[in-house]
């Protein structure tokens, strides 16, 4: 037994010196002591190359490490210049053109526009197997038809038209392309690394960047560490020594580690600390663009009938929703796309709970009598399941009908979800720009990859069809909230319950550059101690 | 002996074999896949990927591709975190959960067959019934309820030892709560283990000839009792050091270490085959080789027991 023992005792002590080896003790604290900035990344990111990623944990560390022609204004997250200082368009709004300023990658080679045809035709080429490759592929001539594999990169209409200066032609209009630009689907990659190093080209000891920072550590499942890139054209701005995102998935350890200093900014908190936490100071709570609903499998009766489908949504209540259950100073939802500065939130309906009594009896069910077994399903979450059991309380009450609540594992739900094998599903949305297209086209059009639901009305596919084709502005929106009257307000397609809000955890007081906005985009390059 | 190691290693390779066949098929009927998203992928995307990772070839194909690459040694790329593949995420998690399970194990052991030692030596005394308790505590309290208690204690309030993090954050005392907390139950279960089993020993007959031989009681404990109780101990340690130098995700998650423990759980959750496979092939081994140390060690400790 003691030999047993002191083998334990020989790998315990062979490990803890091995891994004591590479320990650095910080500085003492200097008249100039470094600026860290430390922040909770949330989970780890699943890759930091532009082309695989997805996501937001993996889109901070882009936002850090990278530039494409044009980068977020903090505050608005309008398209400010980045790699490209200035840019024209042609009359027809379709060609494109931007002048480059003189950049170079961390190790010293130029960013050329071929550079950047270069970056382009990588994301795009099917080899590449981008997620986001249908992004170029919206709006750029050519590009679906490359990424599809039809054509060869020529077909697709970007060039380098001297060193400096670069070109692309759209597709169509596309009022909203230079705000995508700054997505890391245009990103611009250092080919002249990924082609020496191939897959291990964003380890540590390989990357260069032309971002505002550059990585110097990265223990995946550990810790990022970055700093600040003395090469990037506007360094001069960049105020942070040092940037460390940690990839924590327990809230309760990410309050801990704020409340000690060991964190600078957290984004959630445990549901049980909530209420207390809400009274902090340096909380900060905003508006998202997301919105939280139930979509109705409208393929299988009773659910294929509006009136049903409105006796359901209206029977809620959503102020008494948000305020006891969800708590977190979300907005009641009556339309689809969340509020906007140039499109106000739809109220496409009432609650009301006698009305929804009257539809369900005129639907056949007269006081909830005879209506089929139905069940809700979800993603196994607390939260979710809050919710559940909020909406089959309220549905039993109000239109005396059984429901039952389902939660299953994340793939297993998308899964039953997408192959429409489900009653009630739980769902949410998160804009992918600022326009309501990406709420109204992208979930119910009838022929959308994500219509799970199956809703299909002609009349609305026909009023989107209508938007598409039309310059940005008030003529373009009203039709859009036409089309998301008709969806909700007649057709009740989806149960909307609440537009989301994001909660932050940063002292603002100690540091500046950062701001809330309807992305919850916060770029971290304008970050710096006041 | 050498004749036994030798067969044993040879019972490896089916054993293995098996293990691995079962599992591929098997995590392959659950639904969805690694590249499940809410935002649903354009047909033509989907495609590109699912070639990229030959994933558009027949099951049969994949298999025996990716059995040829694991009797190379080669576990494959993550479909998750795609910039790593599974062997590296092993050799960098798998030395930190084998430093924490190890020291943990130590810290039950030492403890836990003291405390058995003490408690059987007196018997129903207060002593007894005080760290009996202790140890029901230990199993049945959770761990993500006592680490968490833990922290809260010695890192919020009384500001003693760091929050969370590993050794390159703040050195050895990083180590302390979370080796603490998960020894925990381990220490519980070799208490009241040893406890029973020293009682059996101190009553056996050879212990009666001890002390009718005028032996100090020192000498029983340590030099007879100590091995003939061990046994049940032993063959429980087997596979508990199995489970505790794999990792637990409870501690990773809460005291921030990036160990194994986290990609048993979620390698499934995010379909992540080869991680999955990678985690299954690490473990099947490790147990399997310590059930064959304790099988030795059973030799040695019993000379009842004996290999040919």
């Amino acid at each position: 037994m003691k030999k047993f023992l002191f083998a334990f005792l020989i790998v315990a002590v062979a490990f803890s010196a091995f891994a004591n080896g590479g320990k650095e003790n910080a500085a003492p604290a200097a008249a100039s002591e470094p600026v860290v900035f430390n922040y909770n990344n949330g989970t780890e990111p699943q890759s930091l190359d532009p082309a695989e990623i997805q996501g937001v944990p993996e889109h901070n560390v882009y936002m850090s490490l990278f530039e494409g022609l044009v980068t977020y204004n903090p505050e608005t997250l309008a398209a400010e210049p980045g790699l490209a200082k200035s840019w024209e368009v042609s009359d027809d709004g379709l060609t494109w053109t931007f002048h480059l300023r003189k950049a170079n990658w961390s190790d010293g080679t130029p960013i050329t526009a071929q550079t950047v045809v270069d970056s382009w035709l990588r994301f795009l080429s099917p080899e590449t197997a981008a997620v986001y490759a249908y992004l170029p592929g919206m709006i750029i001539d050519g590009a679906a038809d490359y990424n599809a594999g039809k054509t060869g990169p020529e077909s697709v209409a970007i060039k380098a038209v001297d060193d400096y200066t670069f070109q692309f032609k759209l597709n169509g209009p596309a009022p909203y392309a230079l705000g995508m630009l700054s997505h890391y689907a245009f990103a611009v990659v250092p080919l002249h690394v990924i082609e020496k190093f191939g897959s291990k080209w964003t380890r540590p000891e390989n990357i260069v960047t032309n971002g505002p920072y550059k990585l110097v550590e990265w223990q995946p499942h550990d810790k990022i560490v970055m700093e600040k890139n003395p090469s990037y054209w506007d360094a001069a701005s960049v105020k942070l020594d040092k940037l460390v995102f940690y990839p924590i998935e327990d809230e309760n350890t990410a309050l801990n580690m704020y409340k000690q200093g060991d964190l600078d900014w957290i984004e959630t908190v445990p549901d049980a600390q909530l209420d207390s936490m809400k009274l902090d100071p340096t909380y900060h709570v905003n508006a998202a663009f997301i919105t939280y609903y139930y979509e109705f499998n409208t393929t299988k009766a009773p659910f294929d009938n509006a009136d049903v489908r409105k006796a359901l949504s209206m029977s809620i209540n959503r102020q008494e929703l948000v305020d006891k259950v969800t708590r977190g100073g979300q907005f009641p939802a009556f339309g689809l796309t969340p509020p906007l500065a140039n499109y106000p939130a739809v109220v496409a309906f009432k609650e009301d709970a006698a009305k929804a009594k009257e539809l369900l009896a005129k639907a056949g069910y007269p006081n909830g009598q005879g209506f089929p077994k139905t069940t809700i399903l979800y993603n196994t979450s607390e939260g979710h399941k809050k919710i559940a059991e909020y909406v089959q309380q309220k549905w039993k009450e109000v239109l005396n009908i059984d429901v039952t609540i389902e939660n299953q594992e994340w793939a297993t739900y998308l899964d039953n979800r997408q192959h429409q094998n489900f009653d009630v599903a739980r769902a949410g949305w998160q804009g992918d720009y600022v326009d309501p297209n990406t709420f109204l086209t992208d979930l119910l059009y009838s022929t959308a990859g994500n219509n799970d639901g199956r809703y299909s009305n002609p009349e609305y596919d026909k009023l989107l069809d209508k938007a598409a084709t039309m310059p940005d502005g008030k003529a373009r929106m009203d039709v859009l909230r036409q089309a998301e009257e008709i969806a909700i307000g007649q057709d009740m397609a989806v149960i909307p319950f609440y537009y989301y809000t994001r909660s932050n955890w940063i002292d603002t007081n100690k540091w500046g550059g950062w701001y809330t906005n309807i992305l919850d985009v916060h770029p971290f390059k304008n970050i710096y101690k006041k | 002996m050498s004749k036994y190691i030798l067969r044993r290693a040879l019972g490896l390779i089916p054993t293995m074999f098996i293990i691995v066949t079962i599992c591929f098929f098997f995590i392959r009927v659950a639904p969805g896949g690694p590249f499940s998203s809410e935002k649903k992928l354009p047909p033509q995307i989907l495609q590109n990927i699912q070639k990229k990772y030959n994933m558009d070839k027949p099951l049969m194909i994949q298999y025996v591709k990716y059995l040829t690459d694991v009797a190379r040694g080669d576990l494959g790329p993550s479909y998750k975190y795609k910039d790593y593949d599974v062997n590296f995420f092993i050799k960098e998690s798998l030395p930190k959960s084998m430093l924490l399970g190890a020291l943990a194990l130590l810290l039950a052991v030492i403890l836990g067959i003291g405390t058995g030692m003490i408690s059987s030596l007196r018997q129903n005394s207060f002593w007894d019934y005080l760290s009996m308790s202790v140890a029901v505590i230990g199993i049945s309290v959770p761990l993500f309820v006592i680490a968490p208690v833990f922290m809260y204690i010695f890192a919020m309030k009384l500001q003693w030892l760091p929050v969370a993090g590993w050794l390159d954050d703040g050195g050895v005392k990083m180590l302390i709560l979370p080796v603490v907390s998960l020894s925990a139950p381990y220490f519980a279960t070799v208490a009241r283990l040893s406890r029973a089993s020293f009682l059996e020993s101190l009553r056996s007959d050879y212990i009666r000839t001890a002390k009718a031989k005028g032996l100090k009681t020192s000498v029983i404990m340590f030099k007879h009792v100590l091995k003939g109780a061990s046994l049940p101990v032993v063959s429980y340690l087997g596979p508990a050091f199995s489970g505790i130098i794999t990792g637990s995700i409870v501690i990773e998650q809460i005291f921030r270490i990036p160990g194994l423990g986290r990609h048993f759980v979620q390698s499934a959750f995010n379909r992540d085959y080869t991680m999955i496979m990678g985690t299954v092939i690490v473990y099947s081994l490790i147990l399997v080789i310590m059930n064959f140390l304790v099988d030795v060690l059973y030799g040695y400790l019993d000379p009842r027991i004996s290999y040919k």
